[in-house]
């Protein structure tokens, strides 16, 4: 079918794209007209050719279903989303605000805990954190920070306003397919790059390279920097050997890794022994080493606490880091801007109930068919609730729950989620995205011009993960940066 | 940037399935197009092709029953034989993809795209009529694989594992493809006796030498000839001697290498010492045993000196 924005219509939801029927919005205006002119079917070809370039290309991810692991190819959809440079300048500042503040807060906890002294943040919310880690007490990772990585999840409202809807402090994934979806979009779509002002994204692994360099514990030119993997059967593995490759470093399981009684790291090569200076470990803390958590793990190496503890070797993230990326802390995120910047924040969280407060608790419970209920430390959509479209067995599940364990449960309103014209069994309709920009903090920052959007390709759905039948979009930002 | 063990492990193996596939592949379409000119009485047929590929007990195992077309799936698609044509293409495949840090992006996807096909064309058995066009194909995507790393990788460490898997890998089939033919010739039925050069062409071509041994080799086709050229030639790359030279120049480019070129040695010794007028089949069949013996000592040396030991968990 021929693409008619005329009779496009997002319904009550923001669209990225199109304004109202037949009028795109600032900086959408040559993509708008560019897919109206294409021929009947030309749009559900080029759709085809890019899902055989991504087959070629190997790019897939892995999911785990009936008791194997399965590569299945990455799902792209070919309309791009795209944001105005000079809107996502303020998006950008804001995401640069709240890292800053996060690795202020997160070095505060591990130090001399002043903001729970101050009772901003209550002192039973990090003790009761899982993710608080006190073999991380007193280390000083360098320039003070803990997250260098950080995948922020960006959602709009209805009515335009963006949101923070998490920070991914632990190992946020994602960055690769940003990357290659543009490679692929560009190779299926030439014609719109020559015509449209994009913000280039080619840079993230070469500032990805840099930032990691600026941590080694040696003064060298050439520090040794490697990307330290579960392995094959890890869902990100592609974007782990993506990101090694891109950056010509070394790819390591823990086996390939040793730490010598001198307390430093060195990695098996077949010259013998080298030492390693920083590790972008894409592995949870708890699995790093058998000798201080799970002892039963193999992925991580016997020592490497030791070595970090004695600053002989930089972990990025920072082990500990993903205390601040639990969802009660999350909501707490506004008080610890102003507390450490004195700032107001540039963007807003999703309002926030927290159950382990009595009285939000029970607001929670009483209307838990208008709210999203989620557990505080889970990621990948996993053991959530989402009220407005559950059965009721659902939600009276998720109340006894909320009071088995009020700490580990938060609420918050359903967001409608904005929509973007997607490519739907050869039709354009409009279906539900979110966003993730990647912010690198070393000795500088940085923020990749857009992210990556996924796309909730059934119809009606808010449910993004690629898990879960979720797809994705190349993002533009268009325009000149002021 | 320095080489990770496990890393140089997976690129030796990546090498050693890539040629392995290659020469399966080549060696059913030149024998299948052999086939089409023998009389079945002559006893040279798709059985055969098993003894090339070294796997006769594991094919005995699999097929207890064989029918025609069990020999060709047990070399072609197989997944049980981990030498079939598609078996060792998924382990090129998985080789790389777990070291695909180290090789050139397109050389990933290259090698995607040929096990894709592969997957394809030979997943439900595969036709006659296709199967020539289909094994050409598999070839040039080898070969295509193998430039592509020759002209676009560094010349490395990394690289010399690959050298070194190739060419062990060849040396090996060179050996293999003299002994089946010799072995099915001489000790053959008399039936194959009109057809003795063509089944010494087939070998040729099977390696790709039939026109560099025109070239070399100036007269008709004796099989002493054709022996001497695959195993003494030395500047045909799947010519046993070249194999064992390239070995040398691979490993003098690593670090510590004494014990694999140690036994390489003994190999070029071996070589040397081969006088074919003093020797007649059953001498030929125990000389290419040696040898393949031999070999299999110059690969635990590279496993033992660089290869990851088991890491005590």
């Amino acid at each position: 079918m021929k693409v008619d924005w005329k009779k496009y219509d997002p319904g009550p939801f923001y669209d990225e794209l199109i304004r109202e029927p037949g009028k795109p919005r600032q900086g959408a205006g040559a993509l708008a007209r560019h897919l109206a002119d294409l021929e009947e079917g030309q749009l559900t070809e080029r759709q085809a050719d890019l899902e055989r370039v991504i087959l070629e290309m190997g790019i897939t991810f892995t999911v785990y279903s009936e008791g194997e692991n399965i590569d299945r190819a990455w799902p792209l959809d070919i309309i791009p989303r795209i944001i105005p440079a000079r809107q996502w300048s303020r998006i950008r500042a804001g995401l640069e605000q709240r890292l800053t503040a996060l690795n202020l807060f997160v070095d505060d906890l591990y130090h001399d805990q002043k903001i729970l002294a101050d009772r901003v943040v209550p002192r039973e919310i990090i003790e009761s954190s899982p993710n608080f880690l006190e073999p991380c007490r007193g280390v000083s990772p360098p320039f003070g920070v803990w997250a260098n990585v950080c995948g922020t999840d960006l959602i709009r409202d209805s009515d335009g306003t963006v949101y923070v809807l998490e920070d991914n402090l632990r190992v946020p994934s994602g960055v690769s397919y940003m990357l290659e979806n543009r490679v692929v979009t560009k190779q299926v779509f030439p014609e719109l790059f020559a015509n449209n002002a994009i913000q280039s994204i080619g840079d993230y692994t070469s500032d990805l390279f840099d930032m990691l360099a600026s941590l080694s514990p040696r003064p060298l030119d050439y520090p040794e920097v490697v990307v330290l993997t579960p392995g094959i059967y890890n869902s990100a593995y592609f974007e782990h050997a993506y990101l090694a490759q891109g950056m010509g470093v070394e790819l390591v399981e823990g086996s390939d890794l040793v730490v010598r009684d001198d307390d430093c790291v060195y990695m098996r090569t077949i010259d013998g022994l080298e030492r390693v200076d920083v590790i972008y470990r894409r592995i949870n803390d708890t699995f790093l080493d058998p000798e201080v958590f799970e002892p039963e793990s193999l992925l991580g190496v016997p020592g490497l606490m030791r070595a970090w503890r004695a600053g002989n070797v930089a972990l990025a993230n920072a082990p500990g880091a993903g205390v601040a990326d639990d969802k009660v802390v999350y909501s707490f995120l506004p008080q610890i801007i102003r507390y450490y910047l004195d700032q107001a924040p540039i963007l807003p969280n999703v309002p926030t109930w927290l159950c382990s407060d009595q009285r939000d608790r029970e607001h929670v419970i009483a209307h838990l068919d208008e709210l999203v209920v989620k557990p505080a430390n889970e990621s990948g959509g996993y053991g959530m609730l989402i009220g407005p479209q559950a059965t009721k067995t659902a939600r009276r599940e998720f109340a006894s729950l909320i009071r088995k364990d009020p700490r580990n449960y938060i609420a918050q309103p359903l967001i409608a989620l904005s929509t973007v014209p997607s490519l739907v069994d050869g039709d354009v309709e409009p279906r539900h995205v979110d966003l993730r920009p990647f912010v690198l903090q070393g000795e500088r920052m940085a923020v990749t011009a857009g992210g990556l959007t996924r796309v909730a390709l059934r119809k009606g759905s808010f449910v993004v993960n690629s898990s879960q039948g979720g797809g994705s979009k190349d993002t533009w930002i268009v325009g000149r940066d002021r | 940037m320095s080489l990770l063990s496990r890393v140089a492990e997976r690129s030796y193996w990546a090498a050693r399935y890539l040629e392995r596939a290659e020469n399966s592949a080549r060696v059913v379409s030149v024998f299948g197009t052999l086939m089409l000119d023998l009389p079945q009485e002559a006893g040279f047929g798709w059985p055969t092709l098993v003894d090339i590929n070294g796997s006769k007990e594991l094919y005995a195992d699999l097929y207890p029953t064989p029918n025609s077309r069990s020999p060709l799936r047990f070399l072609i698609s197989d997944a049980n034989n981990p030498s079939s044509i598609r078996a060792s293409l998924r382990m090129v495949r998985e080789n790389i993809r777990t070291t695909r840090d180290i090789f050139p992006s397109e050389a990933w996807r290259s090698v995607n795209e040929l096990y894709l096909y592969s997957k394809e064309s030979l997943g439900g058995g595969i036709s006659d009529r296709r199967r020539h066009e289909v094994m050409a194909r598999i070839v040039s995507g080898c070969q295509q694989l193998n430039g592509m790393l020759a002209s676009n990788m560094s010349h490395g460490p990394a690289y010399q594992f690959l050298r070194i898997g190739r060419n062990v890998e060849r040396a090996d089939m060179a050996t293999r493809v003299i002994d089946v033919a010799a072995s099915s010739i001489l000790q053959g039925r008399d039936e194959l006796t009109p057809f003795t050069n063509a089944v010494w062409m087939a070998v040729l071509r099977s390696l790709s030498a039939y026109q560099m041994y025109r070239q070399y080799v100036r007269r008709r086709i004796v099989p002493g000839d054709v022996i001497a050229f695959v195993l003494l030639d030395d500047h045909f790359p799947r010519a046993w001697r070249y194999c064992l030279k390239q070995l040398e120049t691979a490993l003098r480019r690593l670090p510590r290498p004494e014990d694999a070129l140690r036994a390489v040695a003994r190999l070029h010794r071996q070589t040397d010492e081969l006088d074919f007028a003093a020797m007649d089949h059953a001498g030929l069949h125990e000389w290419i045993d040696l040898v393949q013996l031999e070999l299999g000592v110059v690969h635990v040396a590279v496993q033992q000196t660089w290869f990851p030991l088991e890491t005590p968990q």
